[in-house]
């Protein structure tokens, strides 16, 4: 299982990427590995406005539908197309497939986001 | 065995019957049916002779695999064996050739046992009255939370939205809350696979509609604290419904009324003997207390003295019909047979022996794979293949897969989503000793294999007519309809 040391990630299992003021989200690739084969992921809408922990959009694998969370409050600025035709980049490369980008409002919440070492811990944790 | 579709093995011409010549004379084609209403070209059905048409069919139902073949043991959706006098009964004239349009007069032995029947399962649930009508389990589901979107619009408490399900629940139960209208909020299980009671207390507000549960739940185990949970939602003002999905654990031995429940819906179809998945319709009855009768769905059967009638006018805040006559009939007097036959004795074996069977299953697999606990279970268990897969590269669905070649139907694997790697048995009542010391020997057998030769279990299964099936292409690019070539 990979964990790229400078992303940030949430308890659900999204990692979390800063451009500027720009988060990009995706899924971890424990998360995908959990999942297994993903075959549908319904995207957020341009514009959506969504608070920390809500529901931003649904991916779908041959196991299971699973909710996808927002770790920010903020506006969505970017979805990624490519995954409508595509949703299998997300088991292929977890960390360049991302799901939307948000235009973070709070920057204090960043520091809720757990680091590479903390999220490490929790999937460990979790495992047992 | 030809894997071909009966559309391919048509030809031209052939036939396997011919049809005598019209008996009526005279007049036109148009005579008997406008041409608006006729067809342009020939409908294309295949063109087969008899023994094409015979082989072809009887080839497809030896691919089929039953409860009437082996063991079945799939948790989550009680398998259990039909007796075959439910179909002598189902089939006697009177019940086989009834027509929904036929005056209550002349049905009334039918509806004398479906009143008998809601009697009969309120008695078992420990439930007031309820409704035969709804059609599966999940349609159940749909009906119960309907009658609490009613029961909280009646009472002017309509901002009541929150319908608490818990991390381990069948996904049915979210789709039915949010379809009725609710706003569904997940609630995780303790360590232990038990309702979380603190993280129920931070919901205990009056955005609260209800709590759907499964008891004992999907990892076989008996929620022990149902009366604090039911005390705690009722006094928050929410209603509870319990899940018959597993009900075969607790027959004979607890109510869901008992326990604090306020609606109930049972899978005839798992619980009380009659087809279940591709082998028939299903039929998902709801039962309830005193605080949603008045919103069941109506016709009601009602009873005048001897006589049987449909009634509605007694139900003013009814929610309405949930089925365009009154649910799958055929299928509930199976259950009614199935119910006379067992006697409350009968139905309280049934429940001790669904648990013993588990158990006995449980306590023999328990040291070959990892166990979410070791204590005892009610009438299915969940088991973990998360070793097997981290030190032989074996999962449980290369285990389920090498469970086909050998004969038996494979457990629900991948479910509850809260166990990696997850392997869910339910064995039922049914079985004896010597089938379920077969299944613990042929899961040793595929473990063996799965340190000697673990590609081995890749490749399985290989007696089937079909292999691994390509699931994500099945879920991205599904085949619907065969196509002539043109």
């Amino acid at each position: 299982m990979k964990i790229e040391k400078d992303l940030k990630y949430t308890v659900s299992h999204e990692w979390v990427r800063l451009e500027g003021k720009i988060a990009y989200i995706g899924i971890t690739d424990h998360a995908q590995e959990s999942l297994g084969d993903i075959v549908f992921v319904e995207l957020p809408r341009l514009g959506d406005k969504m608070n920390k922990g809500d529901e931003a959009c649904t991916v779908e694998s041959v196991k299971a539908a699973s909710a996808i969370y927002s770790p920010l409050t903020g506006s969505v600025v970017e979805v990624n197309d490519d995954l409508e035709g595509s949703p299998e980049l997300i088991n292929q490369k977890p960390y360049a497939a991302y799901i939307f980008a948000l235009e973070a409002e709070d920057q204090a919440e960043l520091k809720d986001l757990l680091d590479a070492e903390a999220y490490e811990k929790l999937v460990a944790e979790e495992a047992e | 065995m030809k894997d071909t579709l009966i559309f391919e093995e048509s030809r031209e011409g052939r036939r396997g019957f011919t049809l005598p010549a019209a008996g009526i004379s005279g007049g036109a084609k148009e005579d008997f049916l406008p041409k608006a209403y006729r067809r342009s070209t020939p409908a294309a059905l295949p063109e087969l002779s008899e023994v094409e048409v015979v082989r072809h069919f009887t080839g497809l139902s030896m691919k089929n695999y039953g409860i009437d073949l082996g063991f079945y043991p799939l948790g989550s959706c009680t398998m259990k064996y039909n007796p075959k006098v439910n179909e002598d009964v189902v089939l006697l004239p009177g019940f086989a050739e009834l027509h929904p349009l036929q005056t209550a007069e002349t049905a009334q032995g039918t509806l004398e046992l479906l009143h008998g029947l809601i009697t009969d399962l309120c008695g078992i649930t420990g439930m007031r009255w309820g409704t035969l009508q709804p059609f599966a389990g999940a349609h159940g589901e749909f009906t119960a939370m309907k009658l609490f979107r009613a029961y909280f619009d009646h009472r002017k408490d309509d901002h009541r939205k929150k319908i608490l399900i818990p991390d381990s629940a069948h996904g049915t139960n979210p789709a039915s809350a949010h379809l009725a209208g609710f706003q569904v909020v997940e609630l995780p299980s303790d360590p232990e696979g038990y309702v979380d009671l603190e993280a129920l207390e931070e919901h205990l507000d009056d955005t609260l509609a209800g709590i759907m549960l499964t008891n004992p739940n999907t990892l076989g185990r008996f929620e022990k604290d149902i009366r604090l949970i039911a005390r705690k939602i009722h006094q928050a003002g929410g209603l509870l419904y319990y899940d018959g999905a597993n009900m075969n654990a607790i027959l004979g031995h607890a109510r869901p009324g008992d326990m604090g429940f306020d609606a109930v819906h049972l899978n005839i179809h798992k619980t009380f003997s009659t087809p279940h998945g591709g082998g028939g319709p299903g039929s998902g009855p709801v039962l309830v207390g005193e605080s949603l009768e008045p919103y069941l769905p109506v016709p009601d059967i009602r009873r005048d003295g001897d006589t049987f009638r449909w009634a509605s006018e007694h139900r003013p805040r009814s929610i309405g019909r949930v089925s365009g006559f009154y649910g799958n009939i055929a299928v509930l007097l199976r259950a009614v047979c199935y119910l006379r036959m067992m006697g409350s004795e009968g139905l309280k074996a049934a429940g001790t022996l669904a648990v013993l069977n588990a158990n006995y299953l449980k306590r023999h697999l328990t040291s070959l794979f990892d166990s979410p606990d070791k204590s005892l279970c009610k009438h299915e268990f969940v088991l973990s293949a998360k070793t097997w897969k981290e030190k032989h590269g074996i999962t449980a669905l290369d285990i389920a897969k090498a469970l086909l070649d050998r004969g038996i139907h494979p457990p629900t694997i991948y479910f509850p989503l809260t166990v990696p790697e997850a392997l869910m048995i339910e064995p039922t009542e049914t079985e004896s000793r010597e089938t379920l010391d077969s299944f613990v020997d042929t899961l040793k057998d595929i473990l063996t294999t799965a340190k000697k030769d673990p590609e081995a279990l890749h490749r399985a299964p290989e007696k089937m007519p079909v292999s691994r099936i390509d699931e994500v292409r099945a879920a991205k690019t599904p085949i619907l309809r065969w196509r002539k070539e043109r």
